[in-house]
């Protein structure tokens, strides 16, 4: 096996030193009521007959051209970025725990930190969390911590999936969630945030790609004591839109996977968490601290372990403890890489794009489902003749939307669709595909 | 950590086996955390106390101390309410460390009577139960 | 010591990514704009996003110096105790990344997502036949979640039957994110008592579990390393009293092919595969956590999870007992293909993966037995446990052996943890080990202790070589900079 290199000359010392005569001898403490009777029924493979496995595998897959968001945006990946991510000082090292060893993931982090504040205005943001969802969980067990009031108000416009992973964490709790409707609008109603909640949680740009007035949100959620947090599933939007932190949030989460992260069927991916200064203690997850060495030289170590779960343990302010860090250095490199010009310049674009196929759809017949803002995606009312066709759109390489009733959540949604577009997809490939739409005027 | 001959245990106070020590003057009683607390958790580095207003319950929580190491809880050896709090801690909490009689002390409480404060271990009884945790320890 | 790798050093010094930025840089390419461009409503667009300006190349030297600071599984030993930092095979790399699974949005309709969940599916299949459960679930982005997975589950099991407990027994050589979990479902811990050879007997289990408890949270072998050969019997004893089991599965490279996770009476156990099935940690995650279950816990499992029908493969969430979800999508799917494409190259022959991992453990337990104290020298599992009782009379600790390894080109083992060991050392080795590595670091180690002896300052003031020495982490948490100053 090329993973392991004991010759038969050294595992015959070895056996010597530990003074076995059988490597089975060091397993006689499992006793035979936990002991396993038979071999791994698993067979191992080369490595050219396992590529050629996975190959089919991933070639039974079709990714083709997806206008579809939802939690997960085609962007591009610089070709630099997944090179650099891939060094293996990055991807085959543990946790920091000896900053002597690990200033480079360290000194990368702190800098995740760093962009990440100032991407989302707020103070401080800790190392990461697993994903846009646990952020979103973690954030709203967090804001109860800070606020101590066992309720909070959640818009209903926060992603579906992201409410379910919320409900999970909160199950066996005592903590309640109100939920806050929407406007014909498409936007969150504000107007009904009940006395006695630790946060109003709402997502924007929201599930249904629309931009929300958080400014109009802290207001009502600081009016009723409670705090402001805002989730995001689309990064890319805070290089354009106005950064939650300016509008008054108090806590900030979502998901960073925009950033150079491949979509990987949903996952892994990065998830951000920042907070005001002044919740530095109950924030989950690692936070990294610049300090200086014996030398008075910068450097950079773990900080704040204490709240965390191996010395807090059941008092900690969460079990976290491996996060998404590789996507975190992945996602600074991409922040970096496009930096202030490059960021505002590709987010306007995600816009133009967007703006550009919902035009083409409208055209095509297709009516907008709210006259709200939007980023890189929105919701339409299909004729009814799409639908039927799509399965059509499918087999030229087009997954063209998201049909939004299939939600249990979105019954009410009737016919309507959920589409993206981003900087990816040229005007040939939004040409084409409204092209062949153009059956549903012939049935007009 | 330090050893018990090196431990700083003050003959004029009184103690409770969490570690507090209390000073009673007149209705109020001043609490901190005495030398073998701040030198068993090592350097701290940020005090939680709580406003002043507050009420204190005798045994229950009032703050806590955090060092790279531990949080631990302050456990408030009377029932009262809080007076003040040693506003200092919140830019030097190393004082703790350094002086935990002294600049160290965390909060004094206004107390109805004497009944709880006088409950409270002595030094020489408090220096012995100190002896046995020492002894457990090494 | 110039024999050792860690005696000469190539290390830059490289400034923060703002400072290294000048204004007007731009380090992406960016695209082509053939649409015409939409003004978005003036009163929603923010200022520039804040971020630093550079070129490609400032980034790509940057985060290449940087990355030389950092020490990796494949810069050399990396023996640290419980996180099983084994080699990680590069075409599992290959694997994750074919643009099939890449590029696969997790949205796309069934029809166009077979292969993934074909792979999926196929995980699910070899983690039960590796662990002798029954059913899967790979929800869990990371171990942690994966407990947090396993509490829920048997919090979901006891509110099904209609009565809540509110207690967990948790000894102490469970692993340190087990009391977070359990709080997180509102179980109060309950510590073990452990016996003097450092393991839970039936016995203790006996005087702590009643029917207010909803179980127990053990690590197999635990923290000390040592296999807890009780296991079936203490399984037998919560079961007897309404109780579950929920096994921490972070150490289940010392028992593939040879103890089997349903026999040991265990019901619930999440599988850490960026330990056990060799996907790379990265310097903190991601990660990947799933978690296999007893048939009594099957109706439990977090949701989506995959269906095969015929030929056919589908996601349900049609369980109205799961916990429900835990991940945006369907978990860390690019970690999970790394997992299956080493779960298929060493098949039957992960047994050898333990025996090495095992083997190499008791040999560096053997070699160092004498130079420092084994608080419990009972027969080790994959990692075995020091401390530095002997060489704290001569002035050195544990955090002082840690940083000394550094300069002989050793990644410190664990330190400080297990709690039950004061001033403890917990060494891994792992398999992927050769003896000439082992060699080395048991070397190292001995010349520490005798420098521990004979001059103590040699030990005490290090490391030497690296970008930085024993950063103040006092200063750190006391004067707290969490974030840079972007220069505006």
């Amino acid at each position: 096996m090329r993973y392991l290199s004991h010759t038969p000359d050294d595992l015959r010392e070895m056996m010597e030193v530990i003074g076995i005569e059988r490597v089975e001898e060091l397993f006689d403490s499992i006793p035979k009521n936990a002991r396993r009777d038979s071999e791994i029924a698993i067979e191992p493979r080369s490595e050219w007959r396992l590529l050629r496995e996975f190959e089919e595998m991933a070639q039974a897959n079709r990714t083709g051209t997806a206008f579809i968001g939802a939690g997960s945006y085609s962007h591009h990946v610089p070709a630099h970025i997944p090179y650099l991510a891939s060094r293996s000082e990055f991807i085959t090292s543990y946790t920091p725990y000896q900053p002597e060893v690990s200033q480079g993931t360290l000194q990368a982090i702190f800098e995740f930190q760093t962009l990440t504040g100032s991407l989302l205005g707020m103070e401080i943001a800790n190392a990461s969390m697993y994903d846009g969802a646990s952020a979103l969980a973690e954030a709203a067990l967090m804001a109860i911590r800070v606020k101590k009031k066992p309720k909070i108000a959640l818009s209903r416009l926060n992603h579906p999936h992201y409410i379910q992973v919320l409900n999970t964490y909160f199950k066996p709790t005592d903590f309640e969630t109100a939920e806050l409707g929407a406007l014909p609008d498409g936007r969150t109603d504000y107007g009904k945030i009940p006395e006695d909640v630790s946060a109003v949680i709402v997502q924007s740009p929201n599930f249904m790609g629309v931009v929300e007035d958080l400014a109009a949100a802290a207001e009502a959620a600081h009016a009723k004591g409670a705090l402001l947090v805002v989730s995001f599933t689309e990064a890319m939007a805070w290089g354009l839109l106005k950064n939650p932190g300016s509008q008054g949030a108090d806590i900030v989460c979502g998901e960073g996977k925009s950033f150079g992260i491949p979509q990987n069927f949903g996952g892994p991916g990065v998830g951000m968490l920042a907070c005001k200064k002044d919740f530095v203690r109950t924030i989950p997850g690692r936070l990294v601290g610049q300090t200086v060495d014996k030398n008075g030289e910068r450097s950079f170590v773990l900080t704040l372990a204490a709240r965390e779960q191996h010395i807090r343990r059941e008092k900690a302010v969460s079990n976290i403890c491996t996060n998404s860090g590789h996507n975190a250095l992945t996602a600074a490199m991409y922040m970096a890489t496009a930096g202030k010009e490059g960021l505002r310049e590709i987010a306007q674009i995600n816009h133009d794009k967007a703006a550009y196929l919902k035009a083409g759809l409208e055209r095509a017949g297709f009516k907008p489902l709210f006259d709200a803002p939007f980023f890189n995606e929105f919701a339409l009312t299909a004729p009814a003749e799409f639908e039927k066709r799509r399965g059509e759109l499918a087999e030229k390489g087009f997954a063209a939307g998201l049909k939004l009733d299939a939600f249990p959540e979105y019954k009410e949604y009737k016919d309507a669709y959920l589409f993206c577009a981003t900087e990816v997809h040229t005007r040939d490939v939004l040409d084409a595909f409204l092209e062949s739409l153009k059956f549903l005027k012939e049935v007009a | 950590m330090k050893t018990f001959e090196e431990l700083d245990i003050r003959k004029d106070l009184s103690y409770a086996k969490t570690h507090e020590w209390a000073k009673m003057t007149g209705n109020l009683v001043r609490v901190g955390v005495d030398d073998y607390a701040q030198s068993a958790l090592g350097d701290i580095v940020y005090v939680e106390l709580p406003s002043v207003g507050t009420a204190a319950n005798a045994g229950a929580a009032f703050g806590s101390l955090e060092s790279t190491k531990a949080v631990s809880d302050l456990n408030s050896p009377v029932t009262g309410k809080i007076v003040a709090v040693n506003d200092a801690l919140s830019d030097s909490p190393e004082l703790v460390n350094a002086s935990p009689y002294e600049d160290g002390w965390l909060v004094d409480i206004e107390v109805p009577d004497s009944k709880e404060f006088d409950a409270l271990l002595k030094s020489d009884a408090y220096s012995e139960f100190v002896k046995t945790l020492d002894d457990e320890h090494s | 010591m110039s024999q050792y790798p860690g005696a000469r050093g190539l290390a830059f010094k490289e400034a923060l990514l703002w400072e290294r930025g000048r204004k007007g840089r731009v380090g992406i390419s960016l695209p082509e704009r053939d649409v015409p461009r939409s003004e978005l409503d003036a009163g929603l667009v923010g200022d520039k996003p804040e971020l630093p300006e550079l070129s490609e190349v400032d980034v790509v030297r940057h985060y290449t110096r940087l990355s030389t600071w950092n020490f990796g599984v494949d810069t050399g030993t990396y023996p640290l105790g419980s996180c099983t930092m084994k080699y990680n095979p590069k075409v599992n790399e290959r694997t994750a990344g074919l643009p099939g699974f890449a590029n696969l949005h997790p949205m796309m309709p069934e029809d166009c997502v077979q292969g993934a969940l074909k792979l999926m599916y196929e995980l699910e299949r070899d983690l039960l036949e590796i662990t002798g459960m029954h059913a899967a679930s790979l929800q869990p982005s990371a171990g942690a979640q994966g407990e947090l997975a396993g509490m829920l589950m048997i919090h979901a099991y006891h509110a099904h039957k209609g009565k809540q407990r509110h207690k967990i027994l948790m000894p102490s050589t469970a692993h340190g994110t087990n009391p977070a979990s359990a709080a997180l479902c509102g179980y109060v811990p309950v510590p073990v008592q452990l016996s003097p050879d450092g393991v839970v007997t039936p016995e203790a289990i006996r005087q702590v579990m009643d029917e207010e408890t909803a179980g127990i949270m053990i690590t197999n072998p635990n923290t000390l390393g040592i296999f807890e050969r009780h296991i079936a019997e203490i399984a037998e004893i919560i079961h007897e009293k309404g109780g579950l089991v929920y096994g921490d599965g972070a150490n289940l490279n010392a028992l593939m092919g040879y103890a089997d996770v349903e026999k040991m009476g265990i019901d619930v156990m999440h599988v850490n595969v960026h330990k056990t099935l060799s996907t790379p940690h990265g310097g903190g995650g991601p990660g990947a956590g799933p978690v296999v279950a007893r048939d009594v816990l099957e109706p439990f499992l977090p949701v989506p999870r995959v269906k095969k029908d015929g030929d056919r493969y589908s996601l349900s969430s049609d369980a109205p007992l799961s916990i429900g979800r835990l991940h945006s999508f369907f978990g860390s799917f690019a970690v999970l293909v790394r997992a299956l494409a080493y779960t298929r190259t060493l098949g039957k022959r992960l047994k050898d993966v333990t025996e090495m991992a095992v083997l190499n453990a008791n040999y560096v337990k053997a070699e160092l037995k004498d130079a420092y104290n084994l608080p419990f020298p009972q027969p080790s599992m994959h990692e075995c446990v020091f401390n530095d009782a002997l060489q704290h009379k001569q002035g050195v600790t544990t955090l002082d052996i840690a940083k000394r390894l550094i300069d002989f080109g050793y990644h410190p083992p664990t330190v400080y943890f297990p709690l039950v060991v004061d001033g403890a050392l917990m060494i891994e080795p792992t398999e992927t080990e050769s003896k000439a590595d082992l060699d080395g670091f048991v070397e190292a180690l001995k010349t520490i202790a005798e420098e521990a002896g004979t001059n103590p300052e040699a030990v005490t003031n290090t490391p030497q070589n690296t970008a930085v020495i024993r950063p103040d982490e006092v200063l750190a948490a006391r004067k707290l900079i969490l974030r840079g100053e972007m220069p505006r």
